[in-house]
């Protein structure tokens, strides 16, 4: 029964002497809210980054089942590729293309993985412009899904904190993903775009069926929306559970929610 | 003492007085083997008029402009942003006059029309050659390099290599090189063009290809050395290319079509009709090309490659494309110059020549269509005007220090170029506030 969008076994992965997931083993079934927490340096976005392409561990194995039969193996492969078969995020510290508008912002996404074609697009011939006019419509549909539509022509970098991260779920959901990697999306916000967020995070899931993968220190936010958590410290796993058992973890408490690190939110 | 030289006034007198006292250097009499000095004395110490209206020496007149420098400095300081706020206002609905889609098509047509006029305007013979093989040609060259440094953001140093490609392309397709023509035939110099074309891309993919993997610095000097091992090649295969003296047997266009019969021949006018042709197509292209997804993909890469990719834009075939489409402009520009002048020799090609081209897309405007083809006709004409009427001493050899000069000046003043690329405008505004990502390809900074 199960349907696994992810699966990762016995990943690890080591910066020389750091070893920054350790023997890692998770998965994500496909349509879940999941989320993955742990203390700063826990290696939650080494994670996320092994799982896009950008880091290649040394040992264990990704496995990617988008929406065709055939699963594909992460490790190896470059980011684009993997972008390419349906896996989307954001990042930790925003990366918008700061000098483009929020509309260019989601137009590279949805355009990107056409072919390359510069004839085509020298001579602008009907093709190109049959798929100009395709990009916009998807573009202009996605800003309105994350409430941006308004801001269309705002410089990316002149937006809200609030609005960015939005403007970055937007240009990822225009890749059309099968799952959204959300890395740490709420932090920086205020209580109401938190609020905001939660709504369109849940929004993606039920009303676009992609699978959400979630980093997240806000724990309300997390709680509230994750089905599943995974708990790392360290580098490894030490706990997995839905909210209630994740809150009732003596090890977890230890770890995590016992320490100082809940509410700070730090950048690392 | 202290006191006095942390004086805002003071620093800014000195630096006025070291500004005038550089450029007193720079445009006096050179200095000898024999007589190292001469340059220091001559530059300070030779007689010289107060601006026609008395003799004196030459300190004289730039301790006046010095001081006329601090003045005006000065005024600039206390009034200057009144100014600015007041121009800012007066030229603001011109402005925003000129973005309309109306006026924007009249002034392409405007400049088009002088552009055709310009051979029966001007009848001088040097600037009709200079048109062509000075102006129109280094247009082309440097619509070709902004795509590779403006659009991709990829410092291209050994443009030339791609230029000579094209050049000696020609020469070999019409027969005037000492190995044999292709198949024995000589064509006509319109076929060298797609072969020269494709020649000059595919150098650039199998340079581009393993290289464009590199960061920064290090394509630098890959494409630096690219340039250096063409020219040595041309240099040095004397059974192929002549060596070093070249060829100077390369035929002229011609055209044969049914009844139409035309040959280009030594009058540069005709050369500059066909070059303009060529112009205006590369930048209907270019501006097509810029404002397409392919464009797009192009600035998302230079913005931030690590978000580029993940939202599933591969950067190395974008840069290797840029890279194929900057080498083939300049191939076609080899086969212009080559067909037009009818001699090529390696000393032509050098690393001189690549920065040459460099100086006219950053000085235009980085990523900007019209500042590239503003750039290269406001350096070009200026350095033809130097070298065709060159005032009180001047040497040629002078020039770059003048284009030196000038470059440094623009990157204070203007560092986006004359005509600034308006996405390349706020990524520099951008990157002076520390924001936006365009740091972190230098620090090497991790997702
Ligand atoms: N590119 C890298 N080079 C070296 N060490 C890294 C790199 N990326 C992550 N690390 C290390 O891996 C560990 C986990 O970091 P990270 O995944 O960013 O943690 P988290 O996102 O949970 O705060 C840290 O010790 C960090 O220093
Ligand atoms: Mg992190």
């Amino acid at each position: 029964m199960s349907d696994k969008i992810f699966d990762v076994d016995h990943v690890t992965l080591r910066f020389g002497g750091v070893v920054s997931l350790n023997d890692v083993t998770l998965h994500q079934e496909r349509g879940e809210i999941l989320a993955v927490i742990g203390p700063n340096g826990a290696g939650k976005t080494s994670l996320f980054n092994s799982l896009t392409g950008v880091y290649q561990p040394q040992e264990g194995t990704i496995t990617f089942q988008g929406s065709d039969a055939k699963p594909m193996s992460v490790i190896g492969k470059k980011p684009h590729r993997v972008s390419a078969a349906g896996v989307a995020r954001t990042f930790q510290a925003s990366r918008m293309f700061s000098a483009l508008t929020a509309f260019e912002n989601i137009k590279i996404g949805a355009e990107s993985h056409r072919g390359i074609g510069v004839a085509g697009a020298m001579l602008r011939g009907p093709k190109t412009r049959r798929d100009e006019r395709t990009s916009d419509a998807r573009t202009v549909e996605l800003l309105d899904f994350v409430g941006l539509r308004a801001k269309a022509n705002v410089i990316s970098s002149s937006l809200s904190y609030g609005d960015r991260r939005r403007l970055e779920i937007a240009r990822g959901l225009a890749t059309g993903p099968q799952v959204l990697l959300l890395d740490e999306p709420a932090a920086g916000t205020n209580p109401s775009e938190k609020l905001e967020l939660t709504t369109l995070i849940r929004k993606v899931r039920d009303e676009m069926g992609v699978s959400i993968l979630l980093i997240e220190h806000d724990m309300k936010l997390v709680m509230s929306l994750a089905e599943r958590l995974y708990v790392l410290n360290f580098g490894s796993v030490i706990a997995q559970g839905t909210p209630e058992e994740i809150r009732a973890n003596e090890k977890v408490i230890e770890a995590y929610l016992g320490s100082t690190a809940t509410e700070t939110g730090d950048r690392s | 003492m202290k006191r006095i030289f942390a004086s805002a006034h003071v620093k800014r007198l000195f630096s006025a007085l070291a500004a005038l006292a550089i450029l007193e250097l720079m445009t006096g009499p050179p200095g000898s083997a024999l007589t190292p000095t001469a340059g220091f004395t001559g530059s300070f110490g030779e007689a010289s008029s107060f601006f026609g209206i008395f003799r004196t020496q030459r300190w004289v007149v730039f301790l006046f402009l010095a001081l006329a420098m601090y003045a005006i400095w000065s005024a600039w300081l206390m009034w200057g942003t009144q100014v600015r706020a007041a121009t800012a206002k007066a030229v603001s609905v011109p402005r925003a006059a000129s973005r309309t889609r109306p006026v924007r098509w009249g002034m392409a047509v405007a400049v088009l029309a002088v552009a055709l006029l310009l051979p029966h305007l001007i009848t001088d013979p040097f600037w009709q050659a200079a048109m062509v093989e000075q102006i129109a040609v280094y247009v082309l060259l440097a619509l070709g390099l902004n795509v590779v440094v403006g659009f991709a953001g990829l410092l291209d140093l050994g443009f030339v290599a791609f230029y000579a490609i094209g050049a000696y392309t020609t020469a070999w397709v019409t027969g005037a090189l000492p190995t044999a023509a292709p198949f024995g035939i000589h064509f006509n110099n319109f076929y060298a063009i797609p072969i020269a074309i494709a020649l000059a891309m595919g150098s650039g993919i199998i340079l581009g290809a393993p290289t464009l993997r590199l960061r920064g610095d290090y394509l630098a000097i890959v494409t630096l050395g690219f340039g250096e091992i063409i020219t040595i090649f041309a240099n040095n295969l004397y059974g192929i290319t002549g060596g070093s003296q070249g060829t100077n047997t390369i035929p002229h266009f011609s055209l044969h079509v049914g009844p139409i019969k035309y040959l280009w021949g030594l009058t540069p006018v005709p050369y500059y009709y066909l070059t303009i042709v060529f112009v205006i197509l590369f930048i209907a292209g270019f501006k097509l090309l810029e404002h397409s997804r392919v464009g797009r993909a192009w600035t998302a890469i230079r913005e931030d490659e690590v978000a580029a990719e993940s939202v599933g834009i591969n950067p190395l075939k974008y840069k290797v494309m840029a890279f194929a489409i900057g080498a083939s402009t300049a191939g076609f520009a080899g086969v212009v110059t080559a067909s037009q002048s009818n001699t090529i020799f390696p000393s032509s090609f050098t690393l001189q020549f690549s920065i040459n081209i460099l100086v006219l897309v950053i000085f235009g405007g980085m990523g900007s269509i019209t500042g590239v083809v503003l750039g290269a006709i406001v350096i070009q004409t200026g350095s033809m005007y130097l070298l065709h009427t060159p005032p009180a001493g001047y040497q040629p050899q002078d020039l770059y220090i003048y284009l030196g000069a000038l470059l440094v000046v623009m990157m204070i003043f203007r560092p986006a170029g004359l005509v600034p690329s308006r996405r390349r405008h706020r990524e520099i505004g951008l990157a002076e506030k520390g924001e936006g990502h365009m740091n972190e390809v230098l620090t090497g900074d991790t997702p």
